[in-house]
C-alpha cells in the first residue's frame, strides 16, 4: 500500500459516502452543500492525476459558481422540502433495481474491455498545468473553444429572457 | 500509482449514484444536481485516461464538459424559476403539461 493508494481510497469513500447521503437527504440544502464535498474529494483525485488547471477549474467552477447558483435558487424558490412521495408506488424500488443494474453494465462492460492494463506512460514536464492547457486551447482547439463562447452567451441569453416578467 | 480501473470503477459507482438520483428523487433541483454528479464521473474518468496515456486532449475534453455543465445549469435553474412562478410548485409530479 502505497501512501497514493491510501489517500485514493480515503477521497474514494468520502466520495461515494457524499453521494449517497446528498441521495438520501431530505433538505435540499443538504444535498447541495454534501455535493460541494463530493467535487471538492473529486478536485483531490484530478490533482493526484496530475491535473492541476482542471483541479482548481472544477472547484472555482463546479463547486464554485454553479452550486452557488443552485443554493441561491433552492432559497429564493423556499424548495428545501418538496415531493417525499413518488406518485406510485413501484417508482423506488424499481429504480433501485434499475440502478444496480446500471452499474452492473457499467462494471461488466468496462472490465470486458479490460484486457491488458496499459501501463501509465512518461509525462512530458508541465503536464495538465495551466501552461500546457492553454497552449492546447488556442492552438489545436481553437475553434471549439471559441464555439463553447458562443454556447455560453446563448445560455446566459436564454436564461435572461426565461426568467424576465412580462410586463402588461 | 493507482491503477486507471480504480479511477473507472469509481466512477461507475457515482455514476450510478447519479442515475438513481435522477430516477428515486422528486425534487427537481435534487435531480439536476444528480445529473451534475453523473457529468463529473465521466470527467474523472477522462482525466483518469488523460494521465494513463499522457494525453492532454483528455483534459481539454474535461474543460469543454465543465462549460457545457455551466449553460446547462442556467438554462435550467431558469426554467424551473419560470415553472415555479406559473404553477407555484416545482414539484416534478405536477409538471405533466407542456403549458404555461
Amino acid at each position: 500500500m502505497t501512501p497514493t493508494l491510501i489517500l485514493f481510497f480515503i477521497l474514494a469513500l468520502a466520495a461515494v459516502a457524499s453521494a449517497l447521503a446528498m441521495l438520501f437527504a431530505r433538505n435540499a440544502i443538504i444535498a447541495a452543500l454534501l455535493l460541494i464535498v463530493n467535487f471538492m474529494t473529486v478536485a483531490i483525485l484530478y490533482l493526484i492525476l496530475e491535473a492541476p488547471f482542471i483541479a482548481v477549474a472544477q472547484v472555482t467552477v463546479y463547486a464554485g459558481a454553479i452550486m452557488v447558483l443552485f443554493l441561491f435558487v433552492i432559497m429564493l424558490l423556499g424548495a428545501e422540502q418538496t415531493g417525499r412521495t413518488p406518485a406510485r408506488w413501484w417508482l423506488q424500488p424499481a429504480s433501485l433495481v434499475l440502478g444496480g443494474l446500471l452499474l452492473v453494465e457499467i462494471v461488466v462492460i468496462f472490465m470486458g474491455l479490460f484486457t491488458a492494463p496499459p501501463a501509465a506512460a512518461k509525462l512530458p514536464s508541465g503536464f495538465g498545468s495551466p501552461v500546457a492547457v492553454g497552449e492546447a486551447l488556442f492552438s489545436r482547439y481553437a475553434l471549439p473553444f471559441e464555439a463553447t463562447s458562443i454556447l455560453l452567451l446563448i445560455a446566459m441569453i436564454g436564461a435572461i429572457v426565461l426568467t424576465r416578467v412580462e410586463k402588461k | 500509482m493507482v491503477p486507471v480501473s480504480y479511477y473507472v470503477g469509481l466512477s461507475a459507482v457515482l455514476f450510478s449514484i447519479g442515475a438513481l438520483g435522477v430516477l428515486i428523487r422528486r425534487n427537481p433541483i435534487v435531480i439536476f444536481m444528480s445529473v451534475e454528479l453523473m457529468l463529473n464521473s465521466a470527467n474523472l474518468v477522462l482525466v483518469a485516461y488523460a494521465r494513463t496515456y499522457a494525453e492532454l486532449s483528455g483534459q481539454i475534453f474535461v474543460f469543454f464538459v465543465m462549460t457545457v455543465a455551466a449553460a446547462e445549469v442556467a438554462v435550467g435553474l431558469a426554467l424551473i424559476v419560470t415553472i415555479f412562478r406559473t404553477r407555484k410548485s416545482i414539484d416534478i409530479d405536477q409538471m405533466n403539461i407542456l403549458k404555461g
